[in-house]
């Protein structure tokens, strides 16, 4: 998929230049866009090291397991017919506190586990299950404590106000989680399959 | 007012918090400090590749003026959703790739500004939604699940919500 459309943005460009006979500034611009991601990883280099830190450190003194007790009451409203102690619940709320800290590199084996959980309780292997739904799409739209790379993006390309978007996103993504959920609770109902 | 002292404290704040609980968990934290930089510095060289490809990219899509092009193409449904034109190229690559989105966020934020209202706009988006197919392929890949039932609706509705939010809500915001 990314193949067609990466390649297809290149294709597109050079055939867009040839048209309007300018050919040597997209040539050019190939240049200065490879140049400008350094550029650009390098602004963030520093925020993604530093923050990264930060998180381990929280990991190691099991701030995710703390929060993941408020998580918790959230579970019984999302998955009312999974047990609160079980594995499969143990493991999502994992994987939804590491996402909400943005620990992504915690948060994919966690989820991966809780889907292997999910699957062992699976009435009907190969489709989905209406618990996997929904934690599907809350992971599609999870909510980020602080959305680093985004901040350090706005700072690197000279924003006055690079946290201003905090609160925003907040409200965005609780906004989209909320309907994503709904939907996955109203939508179960009609692609259920009688067993 | 206070929304802006929300914004400005909470990354402080976090910081504080965790090296305090670090402290009283008796984490030695600098060397845990210094695990996860390292973490940090490998994820970021592992995407940089990926950056460079589309960076270059969407910077000669921008050039030859195919952007513009297929902005002007969409911009009765924008006009019709309220978001600007320039935003809805970002909404269609969001779902489908990571690196790309952050390539094309970026590449607003250098032409628009960071500060101006669509380089805001496209932050919260950015920061508010997630790289949904590729999640639903790693996720139900893992247990193969070949039948999603209605995740894929549901995931893109809660994308839509999340772009069109981010509009009005920067919109609100900072008119």
């Amino acid at each position: 998929m990314m193949g067609y459309i990466w390649g297809g943005m290149i294709v597109i460009a050079f055939l867009f230049g040839f048209l309007t006979g300018d050919i040597e500034s997209v040539a050019q611009s190939a240049l200065d866009g490879a140049k400008n991601a350094v550029d650009m990883s390098m602004g963030l280099l520093g925020m993604m090291c530093f923050w990264s830190g930060l998180l381990e450190i929280a990991k190691q003194a099991g701030l995710t397991e703390k929060l993941a007790v408020c998580i918790r009451p959230l579970t019984k409203l999302l998955f009312p017919k999974l047990k609160a102690d079980s594995p499969a619940v143990t493991a999502m709320v994992m994987n939804m506190t590491a996402n909400f800290l943005g620990l992504s590199n915690a948060a994919t084996p966690l989820g991966l586990a809780a889907m292997a959980e999910l699957d062992k309780i699976n009435p009907q292997k190969g489709r989905a299950s209406d618990e996997m739904c929904i934690f599907v799409v809350i992971n599609t739209a999870s909510i980020t404590l602080i959305p680093t790379t985004v901040i350090t993006l706005r700072a690197a390309t000279g924003s006055a106000d690079p946290f201003g978007i905090i609160v925003p996103v907040w409200i965005c993504s609780i906004l989209a989680l909320t309907v994503g959920v709904t939907a996955a609770k109203l939508l179960a109902g009609k692609t259920r399959r009688r067993l | 007012m206070i929304l802006k002292y929300i914004s400005v404290i909470i990354l402080p704040a976090v910081f504080m918090l965790i090296i305090i609980y670090g402290w009283t968990k008796k984490v030695d934290i600098f060397s845990a400090f210094l695990i996860g930089a390292k973490d940090g510095l490998k994820t970021l060289f592992g995407i940089l590749p990926a950056l460079v490809g589309l960076i270059a990219a969407i910077t000669m899509f921008r050039t030859s003026g195919a952007l513009q092009f297929i902005t002007g193409l969409l911009s009765p449904i924008t006009k019709l959703m309220g978001i600007p034109a320039e935003i809805m190229p970002l909404a269609l690559l969001r779902p489908v790739s990571g690196s790309g989105s952050l390539a094309l966020v970026n590449d607003i934020l250098t032409t628009a500004g960071p500060d101006s209202m669509v380089g805001r706009i496209a932050s919260v988006i950015m920061g508010s939604t997630e790289t949904t197919f590729y999640t639903l392929a790693v996720y139900y890949g893992s247990v193969n699940i070949r039948h999603s039932r209605h995740t894929v609706p549901a995931a893109l509705l809660a994308d839509v919500t999340g772009i069109i939010a981010g509009t009005f809500i920067c919109l609100l915001f900072y008119h």
